[in-house]
């Protein structure tokens, strides 16, 4: 497939905002029940979700330039029974409305205690808002990573792992950025997120490399001979039906050479997942918020190459039919 | 239920892209608006076609063959193209089995170019929305046009009438005679899409004479023949028989 760079910024940017999105609410859940310090509600979580938000609108920015007529766009919520695109489209929004919420709630002190019980827990309205956001933000991985896993014939996509991937690779960029963010404005939580975002990198680093290893090994199920039905080994295309090339010869090749994968796919390997988690190793044994920052920048900048890999990996059938560019 | 589709017999199809040309003139006249093209008359030319014939070389030198292929919508009866669109732009008609794509609706994210496995979709990068054969669903049903008129674009313009058009799913159909009796076959069948489109495949006709059809065993011209066939002093009836 052709990388499109729309979509490669739409699936990396609200990865971030929704990683960074679960890492301040997982820090408010663990402070709810003791296990963190508290922060201050309009420093930390206000400043922290309007940060996530930075990123979920720039992803939806970056998606109306997919679309062909972005001023149609409130109509691609139509079909949320049949495509997992519509239920992104629908998701999406949520998560920004429950982010939001979220965000002014506390940015605003507007949190009230909805019931204490009798051992003393108090149950704040934003952690039930955070919580409705973190199941629209689960929702919303599996919807993005679905629009590409849910198509049969694409064999690099068709798998739980993409799901799986896209998960884990948002989930670790929302937590390295909450590292550095932390690193100002809670340098108590700095640490924690420090070996989260660690912890998810790895993870991250185990299901990418297996995605890797099994598009490697993957055996294509259509060949020439299914494509137009003619039993011979040897069978060469001569004529596509056009000299200038169609859509069909610009949107569905990557039309790069095999060592300029091979560098993206090695490029991405140590942006993404190496550099990153050295980087948040020596962040946080020496506090220094800069090399923290390097380390999100890092991994973003690798989680471009490996959406861009993503994308160019994919081989769909109809190349079959063109192979003569 | 009625199916709309073509048959396509690759054993008579010539490749000349009649039924590309034909396709490109009604339906960039059409009601739904033009078709677009980019540098038609320089460089790099490019534009939106539904149809389009492509040339294959089959076996290897010099036993080759050469096949032309023309590919469009196959009109899927489990099309993956259409339960993607967000939209609900992109539609299979109940009533004859037609895919169609609602312009006005499509917002052109492309979703379902890449969900069709045969690259049947383009879009129309003028006016950035999905196009894709309709078999001429502006035409097959106009009753101004003379019956024998109302067929797709390409089947008309066929000239070596390599186009068949009609209900695959009536049994009796020109088109299901031929699927059944000629070898029609679905393209990439692996993917479940059951595509309402049928080739024909190369059908060669080989005369199969044996000998004693080229030498008449009966030739009345060659009784003399046969009758010194053996040799002369081999022993006879008289010699063996005392009568």
């Amino acid at each position: 497939m052709h990388p499109a760079f729309s979509v490669i910024f739409l699936t990396t940017l609200i990865g971030v905002g929704q990683g960074l999105f679960l890492a301040l609410f997982t820090g408010q859940s663990y402070a709810a029940v003791e296990l963190l310090p508290s922060q201050d509600s309009a420093s930390f979580y206000g400043i922290g979700g309007a940060i996530a938000m930075v990123f979920l609108v720039g992803g939806l920015i970056a998606s109306f330039f997919h679309l062909g007529h972005p001023e149609r766009a409130w109509r691609a919520a139509a079909m949320w029974r049949t495509s997992w695109l519509s239920r992104e489209v629908i998701a999406l929004p949520m998560v920004m409305g429950l982010v939001i919420i979220y965000t002014v709630m506390h940015y605003f002190d507007l949190d009230t205690i909805l019931f204490t019980t009798k051992t003393g827990a108090r149950l704040h309205v934003t952690t039930v808002i955070g919580g409705l956001g973190t199941l629209a933000t689960f929702a919303l991985f599996i919807c993005t990573a679905m629009i590409y896993a849910a198509i049969k014939f694409l064999q690099e996509w068709s798998s739980p792992l993409t799901v799986i991937n896209y998960l884990l690779l948002g989930t670790a960029s929302g937590f390295t950025l909450a590292t550095a963010f932390a690193s100002q404005t809670a340098p108590e939580l700095m640490n924690f997120y420090g070996i989260w975002a660690i912890i998810i990198t790895a993870g991250a680093l185990f299901t990418r490399g297996w995605s890797l290893i099994r598009n490697a090994r993957l055996k294509a199920k259509s060949t020439i001979q299914t494509a137009i039905g003619i039993r011979h080994q040897n069978i060469q295309q001569k004529a596509m039906g056009m000299m200038g090339g169609a859509v069909n010869t610009r949107d569905f090749f990557h039309h790069t050479s095999a060592p300029f994968m091979k560098t993206i796919k090695y490029g991405f390997i140590v942006l993404t997942f190496i550099v990153p988690v050295l980087l948040l190793w020596q962040g946080i044994q020496s506090n220094d918020g800069l090399v923290l920052a390097a380390a999100f920048v890092v991994q973003y900048v690798g989680l471009i190459a490996e959406r861009w890999f993503f994308f160019a990996q994919a081989n769909h059938p109809q190349n079959l039919y063109y192979q003569t560019t | 239920m009625t199916q709309l589709a073509l048959v396509i017999d690759l054993n008579v199809c010539v490749g000349c892209h009649a039924c590309v040309t034909s396709c490109k003139e009604w339906n960039t006249s059409g009601p739904a608006g033009f078709m677009s093209d980019e540098n038609p008359y320089s460089k790099d030319p490019t534009g939106t076609f539904f149809n389009r014939v492509q040339t294959y070389e089959v076996g290897n030198f010099p036993n080759t063959e050469t096949v032309h292929f023309p590919k469009s919508c196959l009109h899927c009866e489990e099309p993956p193209c259409v339960p993607v669109c967000p939209t609900g732009a992109s539609y299979k008609r109940k009533e004859d089995g037609i895919v169609l794509v609602d312009y006005d609706k499509c917002i052109g994210c492309r979703y379902c170019s890449w969900a069709c496995p045969y690259g049947a979709r383009e879009i129309d990068e003028e006016q950035q929305v999905m196009k894709k054969c309709t078999l001429c669903v502006d035409r097959i049903y106009d009753e101004s046009l003379p019956e024998s008129e109302r067929k797709p674009a390409c089947v008309l313009a066929c000239p070596t009438s390599a186009r068949l058009f009609g209900d695959v799913h009536n049994p009796d159909s020109e088109v299901s005679v031929a699927i059944r009796e000629e070898g029609g076959y679905p393209l990439l069948p692996e993917w479940g899409t059951m595509p309402s489109n049928h080739y024909l495949p190369r059908r060669k006709t080989r005369l199969h004479i044996h000998e004693d059809e080229l030498m008449r065993v009966d030739n009345p011209l060659k009784k003399e023949e046969r009758g010194h066939s053996e040799p002369v002093d081999a022993p006879t009836l008289d010699d063996s028989t005392s009568w």
